[in-house]
């Protein structure tokens, strides 16, 4: 059927594409995230802090000059795909799976990214970061579109990160406990690489309260806020606590601990309230790409990935 | 973002450093390097200080700084290599190695990512001449990628990996890096934590303690968590 065709987005597309996210999250730092941190060296009165800051935007600079990653640690590439409902992906999800597959191993060796992804036990590491269950791929849905969104997030992944069982008489106590907890245990010599992002999973069950916190961190831009005013006015109050506990960059004296938070919940089992933190880092390495069927490919950094249908709270 | 000058005292170095040079290090000067140096991390330390395998070059001609860091590196066709950026990894994790490290590598000044402890800086590092500078951020992946101006070699490639083999550039005015460690033993990061952790219970004021507690915040292990 020719009309079939012609809306097929072909696989070939979407490994060039991906090609490219790579080169651009692990070259360019998004715009939001370097506008949030010059804004903190207006604010920082410390001056370790401030060079440290100084240094990253110099640094972000030198990279996009140069068209050298911003950082040698480029964490652990992974996907997020948004699929319009009515999108036609040429070969299947499984084409897919392996373009994204085959683009993260030949940007691994051509950018270069550093081959961070080895066996946990073994440590083989084939040099292209490409594995067992690697890279991550995780797949949403958005009604009444006919495009893919592709993401490509490259973050750290050994410290920063946390979980907790909480219960509903905790409350925002235990919410804000966690969340200092969390800044400082991580931010000391800046293990937590900050000031970052902070993304905050609540609810939902214990794997899933991990995956909204780092989607929050990952997929949500500085200033986004939260459409339920009770979370966005938590996620104001967390970023101010963040930022008075008297820490900065590397773990230096300061006040620039965290450039937003962003909190996504899920609904949870009624006796507990799972809660994770996920600090995102100084390269907060995020690209997004529209694929349309015509073959049009548009580039941003907001993932937009929250929209009200992927937040929905009702059956339809 | 105004631009302010900096108020820190910078020096650039030649490697090998002079004894002179590392002794006039203070914390929280910041540094540019000039020279070679090398990479050692964990695959380096296990291969040369567990299993006894000989250096594949002489490390103490070689260089007196080592670098606990991975490169985005790829090794090309043509045999030469391609360094985009460079930045540090996590150096506490390598404690455990450094009481054999300097004297097997006549190693003066390590590079890495958020310092060691002071027991550390006391125990081997003031003993041996030696101090640490930290990366700074982190990291400035893309300007210490700058200062490199020729990968000499990268050793045990195969056996060990990009990550994990022991790469040895040739830099110039490579930096910034800040003094953590000097030979008095003192520590800039822990200069900086007294400060913060004057101020660390008052976070807590009025915040009432979680339902179920953690092992780490009882005090004994015999302790329930409820």
């Amino acid at each position: 059927m020719p009309q079939e065709t012609k809306r097929t987005i072909p696989s070939d597309l979407i490994e060039a594409t991906a090609f490219e996210l790579m080169r651009r999250a692990a070259i360019e730092i998004p715009e939001d995230f370097r506008l949030g941190v010059e804004a903190m060296v207006d604010t920082e009165a410390e001056d370790l802090s401030r060079f440290v800051l100084e240094s990253m935007v110099e640094n972000w600079h030198a990279a996009e000059e140069d068209r050298r990653a911003m950082c040698a640690d480029t964490g652990l590439p992974r996907y997020y795909v948004k699929a319009g409902n009515e999108a036609v992906i040429g070969g299947g999800f499984v084409a897919l799976e392996r373009a994204l597959r085959r683009a993260t191993a030949r940007a691994t060796h051509e950018i270069p990214l550093r081959p961070n992804r080895v066996h946990p036990l073994s440590r083989a590491d084939h040099n292209n970061n490409v594995g067992i269950n690697a890279p991550e791929i995780e797949f949403s849905f958005e009604p009444d579109a006919d495009w893919l969104d592709i993401t490509t997030v490259h973050k750290g992944g050994l410290f920063g990160t946390d979980y907790r069982m909480l219960f509903p008489g905790d409350g925002k106590d235990g919410i804000k406990r966690f969340f200092l907890d969390t800044m400082m245990q991580f931010g000391r010599r800046g293990l937590a690489c900050q000031p970052a992002i902070v993304g905050i999973g609540l609810g939902g069950s214990k794997d899933t309260s991990m995956i909204l916190g780092k989607q929050a961190a990952c997929l949500r831009t500085v200033g986004d806020r939260h459409p339920d005013p009770e979370i966005a006015a938590l996620e104001v109050e967390l970023t101010e606590l963040g930022n008075n506990i008297g820490m900065g960059p590397m773990g230096f004296v300061g006040t620039s601990m965290v450039v937003d938070c962003h909190i996504d919940v899920g609904y949870t089992h009624t006796g507990g309230m799972p809660m994770s933190v996920h600090s995102f880092c100084l390269s907060s390495r995020r690209a997004v790409a529209r694929i349309h069927p015509g073959g049009e490919v548009e580039y941003r950094t907001d993932p937009n990935w929250f929209t009200p249908y992927h937040r929905r709270e009702g059956i339809e | 973002m105004a631009t302010q000058k900096n108020k820190l005292k910078e020096v650039r170095l030649s490697i090998p450093v002079s004894p002179e040079d590392i002794a006039a290090l203070e914390i929280g000067t910041v540094v540019y390097l000039d020279g070679v140096i090398y990479t050692a991390r964990e695959g380096a330390y296990k291969r040369i200080l567990e299993q006894g395998i000989a250096p594949p070059v002489d490390l103490a001609q070689l260089s007196n700084v080592s670098f606990h860091c991975s490169p985005a590196a790829a090794r090309n066709d043509d045999g030469s290599y391609t360094v985009g950026a460079v930045t540090a990894t996590a150096s506490f994790r390598f404690s455990r190695w450094l009481a054999d490290w300097f004297p097997a590598s006549g190693c003066k000044v390590i590079i890495g990512k958020g310092g060691m402890s002071a027991e550390d800086y006391r125990t081997h590092f003031v003993p041996n001449g030696a101090v640490y500078l930290t990366t700074v951020g982190y990291g400035t992946g893309a300007l210490l990628g700058r200062g490199i101006k020729h990968v000499r070699d990268a050793h045990w490639l195969d056996e060990l990996g990009i990550a994990q083999a022991l790469w040895v550039f040739e830099v110039e005015n490579m930096g910034p890096f800040l003094v953590e460690s000097d030979l008095r033993g003192n520590s800039l990061f822990d200069r900086d934590a007294e400060r913060i952790n004057a101020g660390v219970e008052r976070l807590y004021d009025g915040l009432q303690p979680p339902a179920l507690s953690r092992y780490g915040e009882t005090t004994s292990r015999e302790d329930e968590v409820i």
